[in-house]
Parts: C-alpha cells; structure tokens; sequence
C-alpha cells in the first residue's frame, strides 16, 4: 500500500468522529425501539401465558379480568375489535374512495386547494375528541332517533367515529395512488373515444388498484389499533355478539380500562394487557407488512 | 410535376398482404425511377388520380367515382393557445383520405397541438383554446352539439409512447369496442383487429397476459390493434416510434402502409426519414419568433424532400436546421 | 388477413351499425357517479361541520377567565383546565426538545451518510413500519422502559418520552424529504470549496433544509398535543389542580382532561369537555398556522 502523499491525507478531526456516532446512534433509534418494543411485550406476555395457555387464550370464548372467576379468552375482544373496525371500513371504503377519485380526477385546482386541507383537518382531529363527538352527538342524538334499542354505546356508534377517522386516510391515499396512474393511460382512454367516467372506472382506478388495495389496508390497521374514540364510543363490555348495538370491548379498550384502575403491577390483569397487546401488535404488523407488499407490487408496474 | 418526376423516393410497397419483402434501408434517391414496386403507391382504384397540391383551400373536392370527398380532416384558419402562450398561427390544410400524411417541423413547433385538434384531445387541457374551424367529412367537430366522445371514436389516436392499459393483451383490445357497444363477436373482432395490425401470431397465445408485458414495438402495435379495434376512420399517429428501436420502426412504417389502404393516417415525426419513406403527402411546419407554429409547405412527399419551394423546408430537410 | 380479403374493412358505414354507443346513457352514467362524488364530499364536510358546531356551541360559552385559570374540580361551574394546558404545553416543548435533535440527526445520517444500501434500506423500512404501530403500543412500551425499568415512575418526562418516541417516525421522514428537497448542486458547491462531509451538512445543506424540518417538527408537536391513549398507560392522572413538576410525579393533559369529563354524563361536565376541546383545537390552530407561518418566512430567504 503506498501512502498518500501528507498534503493529501487528513485526519478526520475527533468532533466530527463523534457527531457521527451521535448520527447513527439517532438513526439506530428506530431499531432500538422496535426491538424494545418486541422484546417488552414478548417478556411480559410469556410470564402471561405461563399461568394461562396459549390455547385457552387464543380459543376461549369469555373474557372477564376483573371479575372472579378470571377467564382469558380473548375472542371476545378480538371480534370487538374487528367488528368496530369492520364497521367503519364499511363506511370509510366508499365514502373515502369516492373523495379520493373526485379530488384526483373531477375537482378543479381551485377547489382542490380547499378542499384538502379540510380533508387534513378531520385526519388531524385528536382521537379522544372524536369520542366525545360520538357520545355526545352520534350516540344520543343521531342513532337514539335511528336506531330503535340502541344503548349509549354500541358498535355501531363506534364504527361510525372509526370510520370518520379513517375516511381521510383512504381518501388521500387513493388520491394519490389515482394521480401517479401516468397521463398517456388517461389519454389513452379518451382517444378511444371513452367518456371521462369510463376512463376513470375503467382504466385510472383499475389500474390504481393496488395502490388503493394499500390504503384500505392501512386504513384497517389504523381502526384495529385505534383506542380513544372506541374507549368513549364502544364502552367496556366484553361480549362474544354480532350485535351493532350491542357495546362490546375492543383489545385496545381493555388496556386502557386495566391502565385506568389501580391494578398492581405483577398482578394476572396486569400481564394480560401485555398479551393484549401483543396481540394487537401482531395484527397491525401483519396488515402494515401486507400493504408494503400491495404498495412494492404496485411500483414494479410502470 | 409529381409522379413523373425522375426523382424516387423508395416508400414501403404495398404488397398485397402478409410478407414484406425486406428493404433496403431507405434513403432519397436521385436517379431513374426504380422498379414498379418501389414507386409511389399507385393510386387504388376509384379514388382521384394524382393528388396534387391543393392550391388554396377552395371546397374539398368531390373528383372520385366513389362519391367520397378526397378530403377527410380540413383544418381552417386555425389558431391554438395555451393561456397566453400562442402555439398555433393561422393554420390551413386538408388531409386526404386513405393517405400517409406526414407533420414534419422542429421540436416544440405545435406538431402534436395540431394532431391533438384533430380528434380534440387538446380539448383536456384546461387553458387550450382554439379559433378556426376543424371540419370531419364536413362536420365542424367542434361546432355546437358535437361530443367530442363521439370525434374520437371515428378518429383514433396513437401516442408517443406506447400506453397499452394495465390489462390482459385481449382486454386492452376489446376496451373500444366495449365500451361502444359493439354488437358483434367480440372474439372474432379482437382476432381481426390483432391481425391487421400484424401482431396475432405473436400474441394468439397469450391474450390473457398483460399488455405491459410485450416488449415496446409489440406494445405499439397492440395500441394500433387497439385503436383500429373501433373501426375508426382517421387514425392520427404521434411520433409512434420514437420510443422504438429501428426493427420495431420498420414494423410499423410497413403496417402503416398497409392499414393506409383503408384509413386516412396523419403521423407527426421529427424523422425526416420516417416521413420520406412512409408517408405521400408531408407538410412542413416550423414556429415563428413569437414560437407560434404555422405551414410553410405542403405537397407530395417526393418534392418536398427533393424539391422544396421555400428556402425554410430546404434547409430543414437537408439537415441544417431543426 | 382471411377476415376481410381486401373489401374496405373500415367502412364506416358498413360497420356502423354492429356499434350502438348509447352515448345518453354512457354520459347519465358519468353525471350521476359525479352527483355520488359530490355526496360524498358533502357528507364529509357535513361531518365536519356538524362536529365542529356541536362542540363551538357547547363550549364557548364555558370559556371564561375562570375556566382558563382553575384547576379540577367535583363543581362544574368552579373547574378549569389550567393544570391541564400547562401540562400539555409542558408535554408539548419537551417532546420538541427531544426529538429535534434526535430526528433531525437520524435523518441526515440516512439522507447524507448511510452509503450502505442494505442497512438504509432496513433503517428506513423500520421508520416506516414503526409510524403504523398504533400509539396504545408506545404506552405500553413507555410503561414497561421509562416508568418501570428506568424508574422514572409516572412522571411528566417518562410521559413525555413515551410520546417522543411515538412522534420520532413522523420527525424523521418530514426531516427526510426537508433534506431531500436540498438540490444536489449545493452539495457540490460546498464539497468543491473542500468541505469535508459534516461541514457541508451543516453549512450548506441543513440551512437550506431548516423551514422544512421546523414545520415537521411543529406539526409533530400538534400531533403529540392531541395524543391520549399513550399517556393513560404512563400514568397521566385526570385529576392533578397543580401545576405539573416534569420530574414529580403527577401531572395532566388536556386530551386526558377530555376523556374524563367526556364520559361523565352529567349535562355540565359534557359542557367542560366541549370547552377543553375548543382549548386543544386553538392550541393545534395555532401551532399549525405557526408551521405555515415558518415556511413562508423561511423559504422566501432560500429560494431556488
């Protein structure tokens, strides 16, 4: 090896060997704390599921954590869950889609202009504020008139609160999945003497599908893990129903109920919110990593 | 001054179908009219003789025995913006049926705008405007009550780059027809307008694909199959092979020639070899100070590449400009 | 070419009539999908509005002096958020704190330094997926490392630690695009003039970048201000009428406060809930006009 001549060499001065470290230190952060998170909850969980077994837990169909006799079935909860959540895609599919190809594909800039930011505002509206719209207006007064034998809470009213959070997500995220579908497709379309709504319905939206598949996806993974609009919505009652107006308990409401009383740590309850959570993570994990794969498809087609 | 004139330009030979005989590459030639095969492309049989230039813009005329007028597509006095930019100066020019004709010019000379004016594609973008008028078989396409929905069924387009849509090679074919309520065998229709465009034996087993898998020229000539799939009469061609390789242009330019037996072809290029080969009739245009495009001239192929009248096509054809 | 031996295939008028384009039909279709359009948005905006009336008209008239400037209290006419907004606004600041330098050096290490295509590509997919783990999570993990294993106990700063890292992604990936949006020919300008890496990083590149990461951070900070479920698992309590201390324990936010009177269905207390709300939505208004404000003034100096 020759030695660069001295006038060409240079030391890399000490402080700016340390603002590097400092700079992938910060970088490592992410991985730390998914790795933090993981190891927490599978720690906690597995001292859970020493008392409880996998099984009973992944099958039973009772839930009830404060009152003897304790059963951990989580069932209960999980259907909850994906029923709020199913609920509110339900609402949020169309209503967000359809936002989504008007302000891709019909709205004029200028109403566009308008338009998104208040699409923003309704995404950026804090969750627990939702809540409270949900049992001060939608429970009491939009579903009381509605629905005959709706209770304060009820999936439904839940589903509904959900579905508003979300529809902002799909729509934007459909909106842009709608406007990265290149022009010469559009013209394509018309050249061929299509109206504007065939291009759209046959042509832009198809071949948007994954991108829009991913949103919807995304939009899911949000409503599961959602928690302070269903807390307030929904309520606390952990029943195996598919009655919309029944109140259920959601995974995430269940933790928030064991964080809110004065539950010692150590105690079986107290374990049982690790496992609950663990459960949830696994869930958003997996639809979080199913809408990467939907999205990278997405990407190789043009 | 057209057809008897000693200077040849070899264009494609329209053989009646199926194979091409290979050509030689294709230059201008000066010298004694070549065999039979490689001279203009003898008129077809009931329609007028030699076109020649059309002096002025007087009515289309109506000469044939077929009782067709010769013109299809009459562009009158046409102007185009966009905002305030001016794109288009006073454009006047027929385009003959059943014929190649060729918009040769420098980039950004309004080519393709007035292509797009043609089958009111420009119509999509917001801050196009247009005066003058543009008349199909008569009709102003732009007059009060025409669709242009209606415009751009009976005069096809193929772009650029090929844009087959994200579906199978069958289902890119069939949209057309589809969408227009075709009422007869569809099958039979996807097969016929395949084979026009000289892509079947490649494709006849895979329809089920997705266009996006064929390779570029395959693309094209699925986006022609595609267009001619809803039996259009006009089909205008912009730069179509610029994104193609020279294998994947002849293709073309031979299936250009053949399909030119029943349609009426306008193809913008900025190869002026293309136009020499493929097209009869070529109009040059070329932008003013102000970049504002406008005709400079317009004749047979043949004498604007070997005998121009105005200084500006000399110079652009012979290389020193554009 | 057996189909058609050489008649006129393209015959318009022979093959006109096999089209039928019922073009009323194709247009009603297009007319009513865009009245669909337009109902949709409406609905959406209905919404908005609706909610947005539902909690103006309930809790404006709670907002007085008093309700700004008490704490908690059994009587809805003698309680106020006071301890709850310092505690938000506290939240707020620390979490800004934290995760400005952390986000903003992770960012230029994955923008600037990280040549490894591999590792960058696992350090930003993780970025990624990290941004979708639900909050509720984040409580969990804020509970088990700052509360318990640290031993912070259920103290503002584990509070808002937990929060940091929630935020941190959506620091990040604004930082990312900031740097991004950088044009390369200022990194040659400065790497030409013999800077080394960090110098020109920071002399050339984070300048130019610096509106777009403190509108990031901003709006992470309003995203952070409106976070609840994180919080009720590191222990923010409903019920603090003092001021919070970041490292005593004990302490309140406004989303917290919310929920609490929320789901007291008392008449006057949904009425304190309301006014909270109104609280917390001029807080986000104004911290997200001050993003706006910043990017306006920032970016008329650096323009390219």
């Amino acid at each position: 090896m020759t030695a660069a001549p001295a006038s060409f060499t240079r030391r890399t001065p000490v402080r700016e060997r340390l603002v590097e470290a400092f700079l992938a230190l910060s970088a490592a952060i992410g991985i730390l704390t998914t790795v933090g998170i993981v190891a927490v909850l599978v720690f906690e969980a597995v001292e859970f599921f020493r008392e409880v077994p996998l099984l009973e837990y992944l099958t039973g169909t009772v839930w009830s954590a404060s009152i003897k006799p304790f059963r951990f079935g989580v069932l209960p909860l999980v259907t909850g869950t994906l029923l709020v959540a199913g609920l509110a895609l339900l609402i949020a599919i169309p209503l967000g889609l359809v936002s989504g190809i008007y302000l891709a594909e019909y709205a004029s800039p200028r109403i566009r202009t308008v338009l998104k930011p208040l699409l923003e505002l309704i995404a950026g509206i804090p969750t627990v504020v939702l809540g409270f719209f949900a049992i001060n207006f939608i429970s009491p007064i939009l579903l009381k008139s509605l629905v005959p034998g709706i209770g304060g809470f009820s999936v439904l009213a839940g589903g509904i609160v959900v579905g508003i959070l979300v529809t902002p997500l799909i729509a934007s995220l459909s909106e842009d999945a709608l406007r990265a579908v290149p022009r010469s497709l559009r013209e394509g379309a018309f050249a061929m003497g299509a109206t504007k709504f065939e291009v759209v319905r046959r042509v832009v939206v198809p071949a948007a599908l994954s991108g829009i598949m991913a949103s919807i996806i995304l939009a899911m993974s949000r409503a599961v893990g959602e928690t302070m609009a269903v807390v307030l919505a929904v309520g606390a009652n952990p029943q195996l129903t598919l009655d919309i107006r029944e109140s259920v308990q959601t995974m995430t409401a269940f933790i928030v109920q064991i964080s809110l009383g004065d539950t010692p740590a150590g105690s079986l309850q107290f374990k049982a919110l690790f496992a609950v959570g663990a459960t949830l993570f696994l869930m958003t994990l997996a639809l979080n990593l199913l809408s990467d794969r939907v999205v990278a498809r997405f990407r190789n087609r043009y | 001054m057209e057809e008897e004139t000693p200077v040849t330009v070899t264009t494609p030979p329209h053989t009646p179908s199926g194979t091409q005989p290979p050509r030689v590459p294709i230059r201008i030639v000066t010298g004694p009219a070549g065999a039979g095969a490689a001279a203009m492309p003898a008129p077809q049989p009931g329609e007028p003789g030699g076109h020649g230039e059309p002096g002025g813009h007087g009515e289309p005329g109506n000469s044939g025995n077929s009782g067709e007028p010769a013109t299809t597509v009459r562009l009158e006095a046409i102007s185009c913006w966009y905002g305030g930019f001016r794109a288009i100066r006073d454009v006047s020019l027929d385009i003959e049926r059943r014929r190649i004709t060729a918009l040769i010019g420098p980039s950004g000379c309004g080519k393709s705008t007035l292509l797009r004016t043609m089958n009111r594609m420009n119509d999509l973008v917001p801050s196009f405007r247009l005066a003058g008028r543009v008349t199909f078989d008569g009709v102003d396409i732009y007059g009060r009550g025409v669709d242009p929905v209606v415009v751009r069924r009976r005069v096809g387009m193929v772009f650029q780059k090929p844009n087959p849509f994200p579906k199978s090679i069958y289902d890119n074919v069939a949209f057309g027809p589809r969408i227009n309520g075709y009422r007869g065998k569809l099958d039979e229709l996807v097969e016929r307008s395949l084979r026009r465009a000289a892509l079947w034996d490649e494709v006849k087993d895979k329809l089920r694909q997705s266009g996006l898998s064929l390779s570029g020229g395959q693309q094209q000539r699925l986006c022609i199959a595609r267009t001619i799939a809803t039996e259009p009469e006009v089909i205008l061609m912009d730069e179509p092979c610029s994104a193609l390789d020279p294998r994947a242009t002849l293709q073309i330019e031979e299936l250009m020639a053949e399909l030119s037996r029943d349609y009426t072809i306008v193809i913008v290029t900025h190869n002026m070899q293309q136009a020499a080969r493929a097209s009869d009739t070529t109009i040059f245009i070329t932008m003013g100070d102000d970049r504002a495009g406008y005709v400079v001239e317009r004749g047979p192929t043949l004498r604007i590449f070997t005998n121009p009248e105005h200084r500006l096509t000399e110079d652009y054809v012979s290389g020193r400009f554009g | 070419m057996t189909a058609h031996p050489a008649g006129p295939v393209a015959a318009p008028a022979a093959a006109a009539p096999r089209f039928e384009p019922s073009l009323m039909r194709r247009k009603l279709a297009g007319t009513v999908f865009l009245g669909v359009c337009l109902l949709a948005v409406g609905l959406l905006l209905l919404t908005l509005a609706v909610l947005l009336w539902d909690i103006l008209s309930r809790g404006v008239p709670w907002l007085d002096a008093q309700f700004l400037t008490s704490g908690p209290s059994r009587r809805a006419a003698r309680a106020g958020v006071l301890p709850a907004l310092v505690g938000s606004i506290e939240i707020a600041l620390l979490v800004a704190l934290i995760t400005f330098p952390v986000g903003v050096a992770a960012a230029i290490y994955l923008e600037e330094y990280a040549t490894d295509g591999r590792i960058n590509r696992l350090l930003r997919t993780n970025i990624s997926n990290l941004a979708g783990v639900p909050s509720i999570v984040y409580g969990i993990f804020g509970l088990a490392l700052f509360v318990r294993g640290l031993g912070l106990g259920f103290t503002l700063l584990a509070g808002a630690l937990t929060l940091s890292l929630l935020i941190l992604p959506v620091v990040i990936i604004a930082s990312m695009e900031a740097l991004r949006a950088v044009p390369h020919a200022q990194r040659e300008a400065a790497f030409a003039l013999g800077g080394s890496r960090w110098q020109v990083v920071r002399g050339s590149v984070l300048p130019a970048a610096a509106p777009g990461i403190l509108t990031g951070i901003i709006l992470a900070m309003a995203r952070a201000i409106g976070e609840t479920a994180p919080l009720i698992l590191v222990g923010a309590v409903t019920f603090v009428t003092f001021l919070p201390n970041p490292i005593a324990s004990g302490y309140t936010v406004l989303p917290i406060q919310i929920f609490q009177w929320a789901g007291d269905p008392r008449e006057d207390f949904q009425s304190l809930a309301a006014a909270a709300i109104t609280v917390l939505l001029v807080l986000m208004f104004v911290l997200n006009a001050l993003a706006i404000v910043i990017r306006a003034r920032l970016s008329r100096h650096l323009t390219w």
